[in-house]
């Protein structure tokens, strides 16, 4: 298993630079992206916006079954799951809303647009730095339950603020970030290997970002069991905080 | 082109909000580590 | 124990305690005028496009001034250790809930009263479209606020900050039922299209919201 970490990591990045070639079009490889005909080469944004969008929304919805099977099962490594794929979620789709603007402005002369998508993507972005704080502000004797109550209202609210917002630019038209209609094939291609590239990263940052977690609940337990110590309630041979079994 | 502008500052700006935040992980990881080794010292 | 019984009993103490003591409520209708008067300083109410914006001012105000209801929903309980006695009494959670919802309710119903009339006075309101159809918005609305506002108060007071950890968690989750209020309000005000698509989105919001917080509730009440 330890060594698994270092062979993917190898492997990620391997892909993340044959991606990124096949999106910028580097070194003309067999499959390459071509340059699009309205927009020009500011359009290769989008194999980078898009993957990021997909990845963010993935983590997403693991973070939705991590937090009900959280309050099913109250299982501790579902919580950790759970803040997990919410935080590098964050991440993602911080990207999504930096990158978003960047290709807009070129392309239709504004920074924002108040289209499904971005806006979407910004009330998930904002229900779920909500989420992050709520988990920083509260007790972590209540937290998971309470994250994972946000987590479902959040999903609950996702449809509805998608459904709203379409039916107000059906009322008010406005330009679509994102590009619509039908696409090449190769770009097809390229889109998905950038995909998979980061869904990769995504991955390796999120078992990262796991261990950090249980190394954290590790220190935070050895805090507790310390101070019980200092008061008497279990005797110094019973903390061991650095040899305990795995939970 | 001045568009091109665009194209690289949106990569560049992916790629530094993910090493930004590896960084944080780094330093939070190696600040639990030293947190842990002094409870083990106690 | 019978889940009406328990609530309305619960509502007519909170209104009995509530009514005994005014200061709270009349801080909080203070608040609310003070919000209308500082919206009709920043957006020109003579202009024409007020009638356009109209409809966001009156419930961005509104939002404002639930916030502030929202934010003493629990205090009682909270210092007197009633939350405890609740969590071992065997009434059902929800009771509570629905209890504190609807005081929430009458008590943003009242603030709304008073700052209704007077955005209709300073903005010269005059409603082209069907106007009968701002009770069910203002119902609706109001309710999608309470019921999500109350739920986030309970989940806010187990947190440090509570103050502001409850607008912080209730605005993104309310956005899409603010969007459907002050589009349906601008349509009634300006008579420009069909509100009902907006009438059946708060439905929706309500209804799926006052199902998640009655399913919920009692989670939140046990977490410890």
């Amino acid at each position: 298993m330890k060594r698994l970490f270092p062979i993917l990591s190898v492997i990620t990045a391997v892909l993340l630079a044959y991606a990124l070639n096949q999106a910028l079009a580097i070194v003309q490889i067999p499959g390459v992206a071509p340059t699009e005909r309205t927009m020009g080469d500011v359009q290769r944004i989008f194999y980078y916006h898009v993957p990021s969008a997909w990845t963010a929304f993935l983590l997403f919805m693991v973070n939705l079954v991590a937090s009900v099977v959280y309050l099913i099962r109250r299982n501790p490594k579902a919580d950790a799951v759970a803040v997990v794929c919410a935080e590098v979620g964050v991440v993602f789709c911080t990207i999504v809303l930096v990158t978003g603007p960047i290709w807009a402005r070129p392309v239709w002369g504004i920074w924002w647009t108040w289209d499904v998508r971005l806006t979407t993507t910004l009330v998930l972005w904002l229900i779920y730095v909500s989420y992050l704080v709520l988990r920083r502000f509260s007790d972590s004797a209540q937290t998971p339950v309470l994250a994972a109550v946000l987590a479902i209202f959040g999903a609950l609210d996702v449809p509805l603020v998608y459904f709203s917002i379409w039916f107000f630019r059906t009322q008010h038209p406005q330009p679509v970030i994102g590009g619509g209609g039908s696409l090449d094939p190769r770009m097809w291609h390229v889109l998905l290997i950038n995909w998979l590239a980061f869904c990769c990263f995504a991955f390796l940052v999120c078992w990262s970002r796991y261990r950090l977690e249980m190394l954290q609940r590790e220190v935070e337990e050895a805090h507790a069991l310390e101070s019980l110590v200092g008061a008497g309630a279990v005797s110094a041979k019973a903390s061991m905080p650095l040899n305990r079994s795995p939970r | 082109m001045n568009s091109i502008k665009y194209l690289y500052a949106a990569y560049a700006a992916t790629w530094i909000i993910h090493v930004f935040y590896l960084t944080t992980l780094v330093r939070r990881y190696s600040r639990l580590r030293q947190q842990l080794k002094d409870l083990g010292k106690k | 124990m019978n889940l009406w019984a328990v609530t309305l009993a619960t509502l007519k103490k909170d209104i009995r305690l509530e009514w005994r003591s005014k200061d709270a409520l009349n801080s909080m209708l203070f608040f609310s005028l003070l919000v209308v008067v500082i919206f009709s300083f920043s957006f020109d109410p003579t202009a024409e496009e007020s009638r356009q914006i109209a409809g966001g001012l009156v419930w961005v105000g509104f939002l404002f001034a639930s916030v502030v209801a929202l934010n003493q929903t629990w205090a009682r309980e909270l210092r007197n250790q009633v939350l405890d006695a609740y969590r071992v009494s065997p009434a059902p959670p929800n009771s509570l809930f629905l209890a504190k919802a609807l005081g929430n309710f009458i008590l943003v119903t009242l603030l709304e009263a008073v700052m209704a009339p007077l955005f209709i006075v300073f903005y010269n309101l005059r409603a082209i479209g069907p106007a009968w159809q701002l009770i069910p918005i203002g119902v609706l609305g109001t309710w999608a606020l309470v019921v999500n506002g109350t739920f986030f108060a309970a989940v806010s007071i187990r947190t440090r900050s509570r103050e502001i950890m409850l607008p912080l968690l209730l605005f993104p989750i309310s956005i899409p039922a603010v969007q459907a209020m002050v589009e349906a309000t601008r349509i009634i005000l300006s008579g420009d299209g069909a509100a009902r698509f907006w009438i059946v989105l708060l439905l929706t919001y309500d209804v799926v919201f006052t199902t998640a917080c009655l399913g919920l509730f009692g989670t939140i009440l046990h977490a410890e």
